[in-house]
């Protein structure tokens, strides 16, 4: 049972992490009809800067509590990629979608070479340094601090994206661009600076989610092109442009992981395919998605 | 009969190609066998993308069935006959592309490219994850095959390649070409064009537009096998990488540097690409980002690709001649 729990814990901890840069796509596709192939790169951009940023500050001696907190603002702090970014994929707002999505793909190729070049070919990871706050345990059942601190940040995340999105005013501008673009713009609304504040806040929910994971898992070059289609299966699960959905889809994909990886673990990525499959086929819409216009 | 500028762009296009290993060393002539597979399968690509207006992220996977179909028809079940297997992994596309193009066919727009992404994605974890059918990450050894009956076997494998494969070659692409341009205007490839433009005036119309979009799936489909098969035949290897997603995103690449609104794009897109990327790996090792700033630039100031250039280059000249 508590082998089962164990899995469990996994599984979520997965899914936080894809909640996180699975809501930056959702937030860039709901506002701006963008699917961003880059938010992988994103998510490897804030991992390679994680390791480099815990490695300076275990070499510094800075104390262990503010490696957390240390990461969340260095994935922060990354998110000033965005709005350069941004202007880039102006150019291409008002043409066909296949073009939008060509765009984010050399986006994605350039980036490999970024990684390739500030941090090498190989693998880069912390030593476990998921340890630093300890393990919590009950019986057989032990899962690091570390862990349940990412998890608490990815809730965190969800409630106040919640709140922003449903009570703010900005919130408001937001989902009626998202809406209806050329209303929005009609009635007054900045689109404009609307769209660099999305993809720039879709691009910190990337970085913010590498930047944690790195203490637990290895960066590579890899990262960025096998990420973004774990985001993009939690996405169609979930429904497209919906933040729930990002939620929801975010914990089938992790548990998913988590329990095939041990009961079947020929079927582990498999499976995934074969539920994204059938959300499309059964209900195209994703498990919280509103039918489109 | 009067020749259509299409009929001589094709036919000096074909001359060049066929004096082509007389004039460049045989590594360059090798070179084109990757270029002979990905312009037969891009062909069949633009088919869905061009004139259907479909664009699919997932297509490497004919790629992958091509490739890997070679591996079993020629490694596991032994028979060596290149024609033969290229006429099985055709069929076995086309058979697989069936149900996932009915399944397909219903969407279009972002849905129909995460839905054959999904589609491909999923044979990808199969190749890597059922090792003992399929090799898994180290995949399957393409064995050397004869063509035409003949083993050719005084040419070691390169002068093969660079001889008597590179004409097998630029054969299969002259007769895909020239089907594929039959295809294209034949009465169907102007439906296809009808409902891409506007599917619900085409349905008005009588075209039965999802039959039309499964029938164009399907054989892009085929195309894709046998580009494959080339690509596998030339490495001697079937890996999973054939079928990740980045090799569909790379074909998508390819169509759209050629110009995927020409008949000839895609072919001169392939081709591009191929000396790009040969070119640019011998230069750099950041050559991924060297073609990223490529498509960025293409993407953003050339959406015609260089067939749009050429086309426009030969405009210019022709106005000013005027």
């Amino acid at each position: 049972m508590s082998a089962f729990a164990n899995i469990l814990a996994g599984g979520v901890f997965h899914a936080a992490v894809l909640f996180l840069v699975a809501a930056g796509l959702q937030l860039v596709f709901g506002v701006q009809k963008i699917v961003n192939l880059a938010c992988g790169s994103f998510y490897a951009l804030g991992a390679y800067f994680g390791i480099t940023f815990t490695s300076y500050a275990i070499r510094l001696g800075m104390s262990p509590w503010l490696i957390f907190p240390g990461l969340i603002v260095s994935g922060i702090l990354l998110g000033f990629i965005g709005p350069p970014i941004e202007r880039l994929l102006r150019t291409v707002y008002s043409r066909d979608e296949s073009f939008q999505l060509l765009l984010t793909f050399a986006l994605v190729l350039i980036f490999q070479d970024v990684f390739k070049f500030f941090w090498g070919a190989n693998p880069r990871s912390l030593d476990s340094a998921y340890l630093i706050y300890g393990t919590l345990s009950a019986g057989d059942f032990s899962v690091p601090v570390y862990n349940l601190l990412v998890i608490a940040a990815a809730f965190a995340v969800a409630a106040g994206l919640g709140l922003f999105l449903q009570r703010t005013n900005y919130g408001r501008l937001l989902r009626a661009t998202a809406e209806n673009r050329a209303m929005a713009e009609a009635l007054g609304v900045d689109v404009r600076r609307i769209y660099a504040a999305v993809f720039t806040l879709g691009a910190v929910l990337g970085t913010t989610a590498g930047a944690l994971v790195v203490p637990t898992a290895a960066a590579s070059l890899d990262m960025a092109i096998e990420f973004v289609i774990e985001a993009f299966a939690v996405v169609v699960i979930g429904g497209l442009g919906s933040m729930r959905g990002a939620l929801a889809g975010a914990l089938i994909v992790g548990l998913i992981r988590a329990l095939s990886i041990v009961f079947f673990p020929e079927l582990e990525v498999l499976a995934i395919y074969v539920i994204v499959i059938g959300v499309l086929i059964f209900r195209p819409i994703g498990l919280f998605g509103r039918a489109l216009a | 009969m009067t020749i259509t500028p299409a009929a001589m762009v094709a036919s000096i296009g074909t001359a060049g190609l066929a004096l082509l290993p007389y004039v460049v060393p045989p590594y360059y002539a090798g070179l084109m066998i990757p270029f002979f597979g990905y312009a037969i399968a891009l062909l069949g690509f633009n088919l869905l993308f061009g004139y259907t207006g479909l664009l699919s992220f997932g297509h490497a996977m004919f790629l992958g069935l091509g490739a890997y179909g070679a591996a079993v028809m020629a490694g596991t079940i032994g028979i060596k006959q290149f024609e033969i297997v290229l006429l099985a992994v055709v069929i076995a596309s086309a058979l697989i592309a069936l149900p996932i193009a009915l399944l397909c066919a219903r969407y279009v727009g972002i849905f129909f490219g995460m839905l054959t992404l999904a589609f491909g994605m999923l044979f990808y974890s199969f190749l890597f994850k059922f090792y003992h059918l399929t090799g898994g990450d180290s995949g399957m050894r393409v064995p050397r095959m004869n063509i035409l009956g003949l083993a050719f076997e005084r040419y070691n494998k390169i002068e093969f390649l660079a001889g008597p494969f590179y004409y097998y070659c630029l054969a299969l692409l002259v007769i895909a070409g020239f089907l594929m341009w039959r295809i294209v205007h034949s009465p169907f490839g102007l439906h296809l064009q009808a409902l891409r433009d506007n599917a619900r005036k085409a349905e008005y119309l009588g075209v039965h537009v999802r039959r039309f979009r499964v029938a164009a799936f399907v054989i892009s489909a085929a195309f894709g096998a046998i580009g494959g098969a080339i690509l596998g035949f030339r490495v001697g290897l079937a890996d999973p990488e054939l079928v990740y997603w980045t090799h569909s995103g790379q074909l998508v690449f390819m169509a759209v540097l050629g110009g995927f609104s020409n008949f000839f794009g895609p072919i001169i897109g392939a081709l591009t690409y191929t000396l790009l990327q040969d070119q640019l790996q011998s230069l750099t090792e950041y050559w991924r980002s060297m073609l990223g700033i490529i498509l960025a630039l293409i993407v953003i100031g050339f959406p015609e690709g260089v067939a749009g250039l050429a086309v426009d280059l030969r405009r210019r000249l022709a106005r000013r001649a005027a």
